[in-house]
């Protein structure tokens, strides 16, 4: 299925390559660093390429592109969202994704490759069973192994492949028996002009943090499930007891992970945290415009709202702004014509607000397309959505875990069109 | 850069030995850049015995390797370590083997003996990565070898080496294709393998090898459905799209009826009652041609499918998510295929990538069915940070969902996205409103004043691609537009883009006589500028010259003749082709000849509006989610997506119990047989329930007389169909017509009871059940003799000579059925309260009245008629758990109870008043002196969820006596304590009720094969396995059976092994299944397995069964 995997930085070097076929030449990137000259930002290299020979499927991760090389067909969307796993282990393995740590990383990476597709087909793609195959570096263990000549591959063979339950590791021991989740969710808001809602819905995800010894069976279950609409799941989560019973039932992986997605029913109106009073206007004559914004909250449920960002994307025209703002800092991005506004906390008594001039470019015709407003804010212990966990319990095993979850709302793409 | 030139010395071939080609990478990164030498001293390392210094050998040449580096000259040293005892140098080993073997095959060969030992190893691990290795090996030699590497691990006992074998036929299959045949076989094989783990990767193999070999599915077909959920994500991408193909060639079109019904509703939109009576009678003579044509009923097949795949659009793999949208869109019927559009449009939070394959995705399903998809018609606004090409995707969907109800609201956003910053995604604006205005017509006038504003954009791309539009769209009605396009020809002067130009000359050409004064002066102006112009509009010139020539050749004539002359100079030959060849068309010459005459004509003729159509229209001929689909072009190795058969292939190849079924299949006869397949898969135990997916289902037909016979008993399942009925059309062939009423008589005399006692339970509890009661019934017969009953119940249907026997059948059925009403609801009741075990209701009756019918109906009938009525009598008190064997446990000691004593014990009785709870039979007695009074329970502490009925108090316990009540407890299938407080008049004692595992379950009654079918459903992680020694006073069937049943509540299902005893039980409160198998092998050894949803349940079931039978 996958042939090869190129992973080329944002300057279009190759640094790295795997074949688990036969060898293809690197001269079959070209065919994408040649759509990757035409577009204008690299989200708008198409991900699937067409050469005469082959099918370049590309995602772009942290500045990297990992390309993969396809001959026959296969659903576009196993391999990206293969690609993506790739990423993302490389990520839980090394803490980030950038060229410099897979260089640092080569042979690991090579190794995880190995492990993870089998004749291009994938393997092994649970971190738990990675984990168990190839050990993630640390300092501690780097320094050991140069020291005694041991390796970072595991000397037992691995198991979890071999279970039914091929997330979680066996023989999982802690001291400390800890399980934390936190309920994330994003408000997705389009508002118009005048500050109506065109469009607005929650998404939500629950991150886990479970750190069990043995093999504890976890039943999570909500106050009021009603309100989930649409969910995806973990591997882990039993559909049937959902189903049934709209309560969360599962052996968790060891670690951090995703448990679910989920997407609030629509029936329910969205509180919209906050409301923007906005003017920027172009003048007719003259190379300048005027700014005014002011934020204020509408429907915080009673917390505040921190971190508070406001970033504008200007029109090509504006060359600068001179603004004052009663609160936070501002800075002007002039190669991408960006605003950032960084508010920080908002203040009730004090609403922050942003006030000056904007110059244009001298000759320039007054812009007539207006920029729009991305807001990003966070609200502390609260979902928005209104949802609750209701308790949470373990079966399986003897011990008392800790148990924690966190609320937090944040704003996911919020827009105020002008 | 050095990079490329380093690799144009490998493709080269040039094995370069000891060429300094690395030393000069100063670009090298990572932790060999530092201190990179020559190889020699890689070799040296390589060479020397010091493992550390080898893995830091190896670790360079993998990052050599990684960086797309030659470094096979190094082969031989390599591979000499190929059996080095360091696992990490080893998997480097490996690593290096794979990408040079090819280059290097003699040398490869060295290390083949390493794998072959590796081959035998007694780790299921080493052997698996031995295989993988050999087979990516791409050596032609060792074919044979890896090909008996294949086979033998194809028959391994670990299925990860199973699945190691499914992955390496590919490998081989590429290496070598003329190993097809054998490689087949081995796929074969591995299909019927019953487990999760092998499952995706066969078939993996299957799509890679021999995608067309479809038969191969059949047998297989109903367990890959059942193992779908547990098969890892990637193998259940592969699994659904290749059964999507399968089910395409096997089953019918669910929507071929309402195809029809849709056309006819268009009619009805448009027109009189004219056009309705003229579709009536299309309609008639479509059916007339077609006497399949009858009402369609889902394949039960069919419907496993679509109900296994269903959970996985709750999959966090976007993959799996499309490809059971696609499945859903390619297979289900209409009305169901809404259920995908949620799950797709939570993919569009995804990353970008995701989202662009998605909506290609989306847009091609919006054509076909855009209802779907206008309830999360917001979910496609665009937002100004999306990237162009999302944009213009979401702007395509958005386009394909607009319609006269929601229009408004898309054009007030396309308003807004025409702001925007990005050009190209307001160019693709406009031609979304084009397209709207064209479709829609009320809108059409509101769109192409929006247009003609956005002519005076300062943009010049807007404004050309506006006239563009609006070309296209004035060319629907110009008569009402000559402002328009008068406006219009006012912008040749500023206009630039020659697209823009050439729209609008052609328009004012086209259009002169709306436009007579305007049109020569703009002739005039463009003659001027004529050899400055685009080819496209010169084109458009000579046109606007012509056609203004043949209309008011009076003041154009010359201005026609000096662009002609311009023209037929010009440097492009396509121009002066045109210009020589207008000229003779429309000056009349003597040359000239009859076509000149014509000239009006032919320049003047109406020509036809265009249509404005998605370029996603049609795009679902290839299959959704597909590379081909997304590219609109096949793509290598895509198997085409076949048409809906015209009458479905015979159903029973996917019949696996009974092998004799798939040798008769006799063609002639499959359409009874599609009528009876719910009847039979039923009884077979392996398909879902019969479901029908239109009303004008084929029970309705029979109905009438299904109701009349079941009675008040049949209650929803008779209403449901007689819905049906009404709008019945009448059968013409009536012979036809008696047999499908027969097979619905039969289908109807089983329904109502199956039906109304599944009131209340989910949809697969209720085949259980409905298997349960099959299987008491066919306990009277010997267990043989079940078996052999399926064969000719299913051979009698099939085979002609036997139909008037089954004709008969059915009537004494009929008769049956209906001289035994009241055994049903007796029946119904007792089912509701899940006591099995409440004998009292069961007398004998009916038993009397069903053994003479034996005797004169086939077995077949009699247990079906069994299962109908005296189910429950039959049933023997053995398999009951003894109830002379109940353990008693001490509640509270006579000392500590001030001489009152009680023991408890678990009766293993129904708890009457809530079928949920436990009953727990405890004796008092009074040791005491004086008398007790006031026996009461106070203070009851329990965990969560559960809940106890107190006994009734004893009012009095005189000394020395004894008295017993019966408490119900509902444990929620926790082993966790009940505690309460027991009062006398007197005191108060804490007690507390711990139930052992086996007590929380009721036995229930399975056939062997729904036992096996359970087992298959509860395999993977609900499977637990314990081997152990047989206690030496348990070694025969009786005391297994007597001491399982004794530690658990269980009731025997019988086996056709005398090896193995098999129970089945379900967990009190919430009903799941609890299945255990006791396997006795040579001497003592036996193996313990049980399989449970409820893991806790089953862990401790386990060790309790293992000490039951090992002490």
């Amino acid at each position: 299925m996958i042939h090869s995997l190129f992973l080329i930085n944002h300057s279009g070097d190759i640094f790295l390559e795997k074949h688990w076929k036969s060898v293809i030449s690197h001269s079959v990137c070209d065919y994408f660093f040649e759509a990757k000259e035409k577009a204008v930002d690299p989200e708008d290299v198409p991900p699937v390429l067409q050469t005469p020979h082959h099918y370049l499927i590309t995602v772009h991760r942290g500045k990297l592109f990992f390309l993969s090389v396809v001959q026959t067909e296969v659903p576009p969307l196993f391999v990206i969202e293969f690609l993506h796993r790739v990423a993302d282990t490389f990520q839980d393995y090394f803490g980030e994704c950038s060229e410099s740590v897979i260089k640092d990383n080569v042979v690991t990476v090579y190794e995880l490759l190995e492990e993870m597709l089998d004749n291009g087909f994938p393997l092994a793609t649970e971190s738990n069973v990675l984990k168990e195959l190839i050990r993630p570096p640390t300092i501690l263990r780097s320094v050991v192994n140069t020291l005694t000549g041991s390796s970072n591959v595991g000397d037992t063979l691995p198991t979890g492949q071999l279970s039914t339950i091929p997330w979680r590791r066996a023989d999982v021991k802690y001291t400390n028996n800890e399980a934390y989740f936190d309920v994330i969710e994003e408000i997705d808001a389009i508002l118009d002009k005048s500050g109506t809602t065109v469009f607005a819905e929650i998404q939500g995800v629950i991150e886990a943090s479970v750190r069990l010894t043995g093999m504890p069976d976890l039943t999570l279950s909500f106050m009021n499930p009603r309100l989930l609409d649409d969910v995806s799941f973990h591997p882990c989560v039993r559909f049937k007891r959902w189903e049934s019973e709209r309560t969360l039932s599962f052996i968790p992986p060891d670690g951090n992970f995703t448990l679910m997605n989920y997407h609030v029913s629509s029936q329910n109106p969205v509180a919209i945290p906050v409301y923007v009073k906005q003017s920027i206007s172009f003048f007719e004559s003259g190379p300048c415009g005027r700014l005014d914004i002011t934020i204020g909250p509408k429907q915080t449920m009673g917390k505040t709202v921190e971190a508070l960002m406001v970033k504008i994307h200007m029109p090509k025209a504006v060359l600068s702004a001179n603004l004052t703002a009663t609160q936070g800092n501002y800075t002007y991005d002039l190669p991408n014509k960006v605003l950032v506004w960084d508010i920080g906390k908002l203040n009730p008594q004090k609403l922050p607000n942003l006030k000056g001039i904007l110059s244009l470019q001298a000759g320039a015709p007054k812009p007539e397309d207006n920029p729009s407003l991305n807001i990003d804010l966070r609200i502390q212990q609260v979902a928005i959505s209104g949802l609750k966990v209701s308790r949470l319990e373990m079966f399986g095993e003897k011990y008392k875990p800790f148990k924690g979850v966190k609320y937090v709302t944040k704003a996911g793409k919020f827009q105020v069109r002008t | 850069m050095s990079a490329s030139s380093a690799f144009n010395d490998e493709k080269g071939g040039s094995s370069s030995v000891g060429e300094p080609e690395y030393g000069h990478d100063p670009a090298s990164g990572g932790i060999f850049s530092s201190d990179y030498k020559r190889h020699d001293d890689l070799k040296e390392m390589l060479d020397s015995n010091k493992d550390s210094l080898k893995l830091e050998a190896m670790k360079r040449i993998v990052a050599m390797i990684a960086r797309g580096k030659n470094a096979s000259d190094l082969f031989p040293a390599v591979v000499k370590n190929v059996a080095c005892k360091n696992i990490e140098v080893k998997k480097l080993v490996y690593v290096y083997l794979v990408r040079y073997a090819e280059e290097q095959q003699d040398l490869a060969l060295l290390s083949i003996s390493t794998f072959q030992r590796g081959l035998k190893d007694p780790n299921q691990l080493i052997r698996a990565s031995a295989l993988r290795v050999l087979s990516s090996i791409r050596v032609t030699i060792i074919v044979p070898i890896m090909m008996l590497a294949i086979k033998e691990a194809a028959s391994d006992m670990s299925p990860y080496v199973r699945k190691t074998a499914a992955h390496a036929i590919p490998k081989l299959y590429s290496l070598d294709p003329e190993q097809k045949d054998q490689l087949i076989e081995v796929i074969e094989k591995l299909l019927a393998d019953k487990t999760t783990l092998v499952a995706g990767s066969v078939v993996m193999a299957f799509e890679e090898v021999c995608p067309e070999r479809i038969d191969l599915i059949h047998k297989n077909y109903r367990k890959l459905c059942n193992l779908l959920i547990d098969v890892e994500e990637w193998g259940q991408v592969v699994i659904i799209n290749m059964l999507t193909r399968y089910a395409r060639t096997q089953f019918l079109n669910p929507n071929m009826n309402e195809s029809l019904l849709e056309e006819g509703n268009d009619k009805t939109f448009y027109g009189s009652d004219d056009d309705e009576d003229e579709e009536e009678e299309e309609e008639k003579k479509s059916e007339a041609p077609m006497p399949k044509r009858k009402p369609y009923v889902m394949d039960p097949d069919h419907r496993l499918l679509l109900r296994n795949t269903k959970p996985l659009l709750q999959s966090r793999n976007a993959a799996v998510v499309m490809a059971v949208a696609q499945l859903y869109f390619h297979l289900a019927p209409k009305v169901e295929v809404g259920v995908i559009a949620k799950a797709l449009v939570r993919l569009l939070r995804s990353h970008s990538e995701v989202q662009y394959v998605v909506l290609q995705n989306v847009a091609s399903m919006t054509i076909k069915r855009r209802g779907m998809f206008e309830p999360y018609l917001k979910s496609f606004y665009i937002r100004s940070t999306d990237p162009t090409q999302i944009k213009v995707l979401k702007l395509e969907v958005l386009t394909n969902l607009a319609n006269e109800t929601n229009i408004s609201t898309i054009l007030r956003e396309f308003q807004t996205y025409i702001k925007s910053m990005d050009k190209d995604f307001v160019a693709a604006t406009i031609q979304a409103i084009g397209r709207c205005a064209t479709n829609i017509g009320e809108v059409r006038d509101t769109c192409l004043n929006g247009l003609v504003q956005l002519l005076s954009n300062r943009d010049e791309l807007v404004v050309a691609e506006s006239v563009v539009v609006i070309k296209k769209l004035l060319q629907m009605q110009p008569e009402k537009h000559s402002d328009i396009i008068k406006h219009m020809a006012k912008l040749t002067d500023n206009i630039q883009v020659p697209m823009a130009r050439a729209s609008i000359l052609w328009l004012i050409g086209e259009y002169c006589e709306h436009v007579p004064k305007i049109a020569p002066d703009v002739l005039r102006k463009m003659a001027k500028s004529f050899t400055n112009e685009e080819d496209i509009v010169k084109l458009q010139i000579i046109n606007l010259a012509a056609k203004l020539y043949l209309t008011n050749s009076k003041q154009t004539k010359l201005l026609t003749q000096y662009v002609l002359n311009l023209a037929k100079y010009d440097q492009n030959y396509d121009i002066r082709d045109r210009a020589r060849f207008i000229r003779q068309l429309i000056v009349p010459t003597e040359k000239s000849g009859a076509l000149s005459k014509y000239a009006k004509k032919l320049f003047l003729a109406l020509k036809p509006a265009p249509v404005l159509e998605s370029p996603f229209k049609d795009r679902d001929h290839f299959q959704l989610g597909s590379l081909s689909h997304l590219l609109n072009a096949k793509a290598g190795g895509y198997q085409e997506l076949p048409d809906w058969p015209e009458a479905a292939p015979d159903p029973s190849v996917r019949n696996v119990e009974v092998p004799e079924w798939t040798k008769c299949s006799s063609r002639e006869k499959r359409k009874e047989k599609k009528v009876e397949k719910p009847f039979y898969s039923d009884s077979e135990g392996e398909s879902g329930p019969t479901e029908s997916a239109d009303s004008e289902s084929d029970s309705a037909s029979g109905s009438e007389i299904g109701s009349g016979v079941v009675g008040s008993v049949s209650g929803t399942a008779s209403e449901e169909s007689e819905e049906g009925s009404e709008s019945e059309e009448e059968e013409e062939e009536e012979e036809e017509d008696e047999k499908d009423k027969k097979m619905t008589m039969k289908k109807e005399l089983k329904k109502p009871v199956q039906e109304s006692e599944s009131e209340q339970s989910s949809e697969e509890e209720e085949e259980r059940k409905h298997e349960r009661k099959k299987s008491k019934a066919r306990k009277s017969d010997s267990e043989s003799e079940s078996d052999e009953d399926e064969d000719s119940e299913s051979e009698s249907s099939q085979s002609e000579s036997e139909d008037s026997e089954s004709e008969a059948e059915v009537k004494k059925k009929k008769k049956a059925a209906q001289s035994k009403p009241p055994s049903k609801p007796v029946k119904k009741e007792s089912k509701k309260e899940m006591s099995l075990l409440d004998l009292d209701d069961f007398e004998p009756a009916p038993s009397p009245q069903v053994t003479p019918l034996n005797s004169f109906l086939s077995n077949s009938l009699a247990t079906d008629l069994e299962g109908l009525s005296l189910s429950d009598a039959v049933l023997s008190p053995a398999t009951l758990s003894p109830c002379s064997a109940l353990k008693s446990y001490e509640l509270l000691h006579r000392i500590r109870g001030e001489g009152l004593s009680v023991e408890y014990c678990f009766s293993r009785q129904p708890f009457s008043p809530d079928a949920n709870m436990v009953a727990v039979q405890m004796q008092f007695t009074n040791n005491a002196t004086s008398e007790t009074k006031n026996l009461h329970m106070e203070e009851v502490k329990l965990q969560s969820g559960m809940r106890v009925k107190e006994f009734p108090e004893i009012e009095l316990l005189p000394a020395g006596e004894t008295a017993t009540a019966v408490m119900g407890i509902d444990f929620c299938d926790s082993t966790q304590a009940a505690n309460f407080q027991l009062c006398t008049h007197t005191r108060k004692f804490f007690v507390s009720i711990q139930p052992p595992v086996g007590e929380l379950m009721r036995p229930v009654f399975l056939t062997e094969n729904e036992f096996k079918k359970e087992q298959g459903q509860l395999m993977g992680m609900n499977e637990l396995s314990e081997k152990l020694t047989l206690d030496a006073e348990c070694r025969n069937e009786h005391a297994i059976v007597q001491r399982v049943t004794a530690a658990a509540n269980l009731s025997r299902v019988p086996c056709g092994s005398d090896r193995e005893c098999r129970f089945a039980g379900r967990t009190v409160t919430s009903g799941s299944l609890v299945l255990a198998t006791v396997a006795t092998k040579e001497e003592a050894a036996a193996q313990l397995t049980v399989n449970c949803e409820k893991m806790v349940i089953g862990t401790m079931l386990v060790k309790d069964v293992l000490l039951a039978l090992t002490q």
